[in-house]
């Protein structure tokens, strides 16, 4: 990136690739829905006390084709997964998961017949949240290294 | 609650009825329960006419190995009756109470899908809360507790 002067006028000139990363990073449009408690914490997240507005994270969307977020927000059944996967593959890319919580990101404390053993069984995984549930302050972690995991994926950098 | 008329009609099929903290319980042989439940139900005495509750329970590795449990209860008289049906584990198989009271057919799919206890003229035997391509009954003792590993 550099500044440049054409005469009277000041350019700024940088890599498209950063632009782009900087844009999809600063708007982060969250697929809305939640399947147990952690979903409860993401809600909070969203309201007035954590407001993640601060963060250009907000804009839930309930249609899968508008979000580019997908926070699995709690315990998936065995028979939920089919739904889940559908919803992810109706996404648009560039599209990014997030496990919150200790049921998304292992099964958590339900290693049972009836519960998925961690989403990444069936979904490509870019930010694990520890939390049983994910505290909201843990959650907005998570969700702004995924910013700089966005924005380093821009760069060049490795995932 | 009187259940004299009940055991002098149904005999043998009946065991003693057994109360444990003003609970009733009665025994019965699985081929009376459709009869026996019509009588509790239509009897003007008894007038059970809410099944609250219908379960299944493995006793596993004791013989007979299942038991059905009927939890009923009577709006018109305020009182309560909780009527068993032993099964052995190689043919664990009762008629349905469906057509004595609707509200069975669920509560029987549910005893079908984690016990895989069958009921005989059920209109609908299906799972209800697992999936339809899952192996298995897991509320039986035997079922291993973190699944077979399939899906």
């Amino acid at each position: 990136m550099g500044v440049e002067r054409f005469g009277a006028t000041t350019v700024l000139t940088a890599n498209l690739d950063r632009v782009v990363g900087w844009a999809r990073k600063n708007s982060l449009w969250p697929l809305t829905f939640g399947l147990a408690c952690c979903a409860i914490e993401m809600i909070s997240t969203a309201a007035a006390r954590y407001d993640m507005a601060r963060f250009g994270m907000e804009v839930f969307r309930p249609s899968p084709r508008q979000a580019d977020v997908m926070i699995v927000a709690g315990t998936v059944t065995c028979k939920m997964a089919p739904a889940v996967q559908r919803l992810y593959d109706q996404m648009a890319e560039p599209k990014w998961v997030v496990a919150m919580g200790a049921c998304a990101c292992s099964g958590g404390l339900f290693p049972t017949y009836a519960v998925v053993q961690g989403v990444d069984t069936f979904l490509p995984v870019d930010i694990y949240i520890p939390g049983c549930p994910v505290k909201p302050e843990a959650l907005l972690d998570g969700l702004i290294r995924l910013q700089e995991k966005i924005a380093r994926e821009a760069a060049g950098g490795a995932r | 609650m009187n259940l004299d008329a009940t055991r002098a009609r149904f005999g043998a099929a009946l065991g003693e009825p057994a109360t444990f903290r003003g609970e009733t319980s009665l025994t019965v042989d699985r081929g009376s329960i459709v009869a026996l439940c019509e009588f509790l139900r239509d009897d003007d005495t008894l007038a059970f006419d809410f099944l609250a509750d219908l379960c299944g329970v493995d006793r596993h590795p004791a013989a007979p190995r299942f038991e059905v449990v009927y939890h009923l209860y009577s709006v018109r008289h305020g009182h309560r009756l909780r009527v068993k049906a032993a099964l052995g584990e190689e043919d664990p198989v009762v008629d349905s109470v469906t057509g004595v009271w609707e509200t069975a057919d669920w509560h029987e799919r549910e005893c079908f899908d984690l016990f895989g206890i069958r009921f005989r003229n059920h209109p609908d035997l299906r799972r209800i809360l697992l999936p339809d391509d899952f192996e298995g009954h897991p509320l039986r003792k035997d079922f291993p507790l973190e699944g077979t590993g399939k899906p």
